[in-house]
């Protein structure tokens, strides 16, 4: 098994799910690469989170209502521990994208139904999601779709749909937006029931016949009286909607691009690849487990090694799985959820419908902080099975020198690849206390505390906040 | 900067949760009160009067010592219009300034960067508490966020002084912006060395304070004590933040109201008496705001989400007394069971931003809203 397969396969395992653990990276190097993407695409074959245990440990992370600040809890968890990491990963995807958040819906329950309907349809077909979007209720109350009616057009939702859900500014025009508003009146949620003290009753999706506006329209150049179903259709029949998922793929998956709003008049960073990508949605009825099939598969993934930023989800969940013990839902657990708010990414509750703005944007001082504290308090902690994991390997291979031992940890945190300064640094660091010495239980003990802050250092390191 | 004069200072204190106006500042004399509040009315003889028509919550005590000494200023039926009840949505408006769409700036963040367009101090605006507030967010403005000062920095979780300083000279060599490899990378340094720095100067604070005020042993009064020790150290900030809560009493409220405002008063008043003691209250004052108040009538034990409410200046520098209209509590008056909001937020925040920290409010609140007197 080469170096290469190792970091080649931890790149597949960040990108395509939350990190992995040595031991499952060397199963998986053993069973392939592609047979591995084909397992992660398999989620069926995968077995589900038990979902009542989050429930019988903590009754008030299940459906919290109006809660402030319990309702990721259970998210995380899943996060953590999903067997289907891909499925997860595809569901902070489409999160980021449908992006709907407690500040207005004011119910954690609505919004987590979206990432139930995320994690149930977030692999197959985007035009099934996309007409599923249109009928969530969460989403239709963010975008005042009911206050969308016959008689008195709101465009909230018809523009969003096309600007931020499945097309992107310059590929529409104005009348476009309107007759696309037009054919999504009467498309509601039941009426609500009065709240009670900390939440209320579940919305639902109601089709009103009688508010829905069924004279003539035209959008994009079809002609008719035209409903939702109909403009849904259209939209995936244009390339511009195929562009533009693989223009968000690309960004999620494989690269940092530019933020949404500037896609309009800024080029994708690797056009050839966004073509690739679009063109597998098209030709495959938008189906997204054979678009990403190609995209794992492909050189432009494979060569994009650490060319994204980790958004704070990724940092808390990945480090998370690297250093293990939070498979149990211990107390603590509402913390941990708060984790990601703390660093820029406030799960369930994005700034607004644009969603996060990722990249460099996820950093500033408080969040960079939050970074290096939180993730370095993990690897600190010697109690934890990944990090003896990693003590017990090094061990077994006899590094003893200071340099060997920085470039095992490095090896075994990523593989990470620091700069050759970074690299003086660490190896420099890890001289003041001499060579290694495993050879006694006292030895080890105090090895592995330098080995601890070895680890608290790289994790510190710049190039631990890219993907 | 020459100039001899203290630059002004606000601390903005938000009661998270939404905070029941009516039984905070109460119109004990009004019948109506009686009529709407059978189970959490508060019994006459325990209310604070402050004139023959108002009086605080009965453990305000330490407030009404301020606000007879002319340093407290109530701000009656303060809102904005179609209030949407929510406190999620609510608390956005506040910090946003965007009653009617998605804001994703916040004021203060708008604020700072008109203070410090360079962004030579990264400690214009420091936020105490362990998130990061929406009203101090502006892409590119850093802001300090500290949970806990007397362990304040990087790498906290290191106890060994000796050693985490020789990690932190590591991390300061390893984030020289001079090795970056990419313009991402060097953002990433430039954050991180700003991090470093921001924490060294915080993280001295305590040491350089000594005071012989006692402040309670409270979460809030620990924040503000904070805040007192990072003003006095004069590290150039002018913006501190800082919350308290959770208000949203639907029941239960006696008891919940009594203990978050026996707190509130009890540490706030300690701040500015430590702030007085020590001769630098003269250019700071307090904005104490809620995302809303709670519905006019109870409901057995508690109340629920309402529209109008009422916010609070402190200082040596606001003119104390009641400002705007008591909102009415008539029933023809109310609006889905709720006193309506008489005075927009955004005139105090325009206030604030002009009389007292002299920037140009306009572009920061979007538009023009009627000023009080409160500095003038």
């Amino acid at each position: 098994m080469s170096d290469q397969d190792i970091g080649l396969m931890a790149h597949l395992m960040r990108r395509a799910g939350f990190g992995a653990t040595r031991d499952e990276l060397e199963s998986r190097v053993a069973k392939g690469y592609e047979a591995t993407v084909e397992e992660l695409l398999s989620t069926d074959d995968q077995e589900e989170l038990d979902r009542i245990e989050m429930m019988r440990y903590h009754p008030w992370t299940w459906r919290p209502g109006t809660l402030p600040g319990m309702g990721a809890a259970e998210w995380l968890h899943d996060l953590v521990n999903t067997k289907r990491p891909l499925e997860e990963k595809m569901t902070l995807f489409w999160h980021g994208i449908f992006a709907t958040g407690v500040s207005k819906v004011d119910h954690y329950d609505d919004v987590m139904d979206m990432i139930v309907k995320f994690r149930q349809k977030g692999m197959g077909d985007f035009r099934e999601l996309l007409l599923a979007m249109a009928q969530d209720p969460a989403l239709i109350y963010w975008l005042d779709n009911n206050d969308n009616h016959a008689d008195a057009v709101n465009e909230n939702f018809g523009r969003e749909l096309l600007e931020l859900f499945s097309m992107g500014v310059g590929n529409y025009t104005e009348d476009d937006v309107r007759d696309c508003s037009r054919s999504f009146t009467g498309w509601t949620i039941q009426p609500k029931l009065p709240r009670g003290p900390i939440g209320r009753h579940d919305w639902f999706f109601e089709y009103r016949e009688e508010d829905h506006d069924d004279t003539e329209k035209t959008f994009l150049n079809h002609s008719g009286n035209l409903n939702g179903e109909d403009i849904i259709r259209f939209i995936s029949e244009d390339p511009a909607c195929a562009r533009f998922i693989a223009r968000h793929l690309y960004n999620f998956f494989v690269a940092d691009e530019a933020q949404v709003p500037a896609w309009s008049v800024t080029p994708p960073r690797d056009p050839e690849a966004v073509d690739l990508l679009a063109n597998t949605l098209m030709n495959n009825g938008y189906d997204m487990r054979s678009t990403l099939r190609v995209l794992f598969n492909s050189d432009f993934f494979k060569n994009s090694r650490y060319e994204r930023l980790k958004n704070p989800t990724e940092v808390v969940v990945g480090t998370l799985r690297l250093v293990g013990g939070a498979e149990f839902p211990a107390p603590g657990i509402g913390d941990l959820s708060r984790q990601p708010t703390y660093m820029g990414q406030d799960l369930l509750n994005p700034p607004s419908v644009e969603g996060w703005h990722t990249g460099a944007e996820w950093i500033n001082s408080g969040s960079l902080m939050r970074r290096v504290n939180f993730t370095a308090e993990l690897v600190g902690d010697v109690s934890r099975p990944g990090i003896r994991n990693m003590v017990d390997r090094l061990i077994a291979q006899g590094d003893t020198s200071p340099e060997a031992v920085v470039n095992s940890c490095l090896d075994l945190m990523g593989p990470l690849e620091v700069n050759s300064e970074s690299h003086v640094e660490l190896v420099g660091f890890a001289t003041e206390g001499g060579d290694f010495n495993w050879g006694s239980e006292d030895g080890i003990e105090k090895c592995t505390v330098r080995v601890s802050e070895l680890l608290q250092l790289i994790v510190s390191l710049r190039e631990y906040q890219y993907a | 900067m020459t100039s001899t004069k203290k630059d002004p200072v606000l601390v903005v204190f938000q009661l998270s949760g939404g905070n029941d106006y009516l039984n905070t500042v109460i119109p004990y004399a009004d019948p109506i009160y009686r009529d709407a509040r059978p189970a959490v009315g508060i019994p006459d003889d325990r209310i604070i009067k402050v004139d023959d028509k108002v009086g605080f919550h009965p453990e305000m005590g330490p407030l009404k010592k301020v606000y007879d000494r002319g340093d407290m200023a109530v701000i009656h039926g303060i809102g904005y219009p179609k209030s949407p009840r929510s406190h999620f949505r609510s608390m956005d408006i506040w910090h946003t300034c965007e009653p009617l769409a998605l804001g994703t700036e916040g004021w203060l963040g708008r604020a700072t960067r008109d203070m410090d367009p360079g962004k030579e101090n990264v400690l214009t605006a420091v936020s105490f508490g362990s998130s990061m507030f929406r009203a101090l967010t502006l892409t590119g403005t850093p802001v300090a966020v500290v949970d806990d000062l007397d362990n304040y920095g990087l790498l906290t979780g290191i106890s060994a002084e000796e050693q985490r300083s020789k990690i932190l000279d590591r991390f300061s060599r390893m984030y020289s912006p001079a090795i970056g490899s990419s313009a991402v990378m060097d953002y990433l340094g430039q954050t991180g060395l700003d991090t470093l720095k921001g924490a060294d100067i915080l993280n001295k604070a305590p040491g350089m304070y000594s005071s012989n005020v006692e402040y309670p042993d409270t979460s809030i009064a620990k924040k503000l004590k904070g805040i007192a020790q990072v003003h006095m150290a004069d590290f150039g900030s002018r913006i501190f933040y800082v919350d308290h809560g959770s208000f949203d009493s639907h029941s239960n409220q006696d008891g919940m109201a009594s203990k978050l405002w026996k707190d509130v008063s009890e540490g706030l008043d300690a701040f500015l008496d430590d702030l007085r003691e020590h001769d630098v209250s003269d250019n700071v004052a307090v904005l104490m705001f809620t995302e809303f108040g709670r519905r006019t009538a109870d409901n057995g034990s508690g109340t629920d989400h309402g529209a109008g409410g009422g916010a609070f200046m402190f200082g040596d520098a606001v003119n104390g007394g009641m400002y705007s209209e008591f909102p009415s509590m008539d029933p023809k008056d109310l609006e889905q069971g709720d006193v309506v909001p008489n005075y927009d937020f955004r005139g105090l925040y325009t206030t604030i931003l002009e009389d007292w920290m002299g920037l140009d409010a306009k572009p920061i609140v979007d538009g023009s809203f009627e000023k009080l007197s409160i500095f003038a």
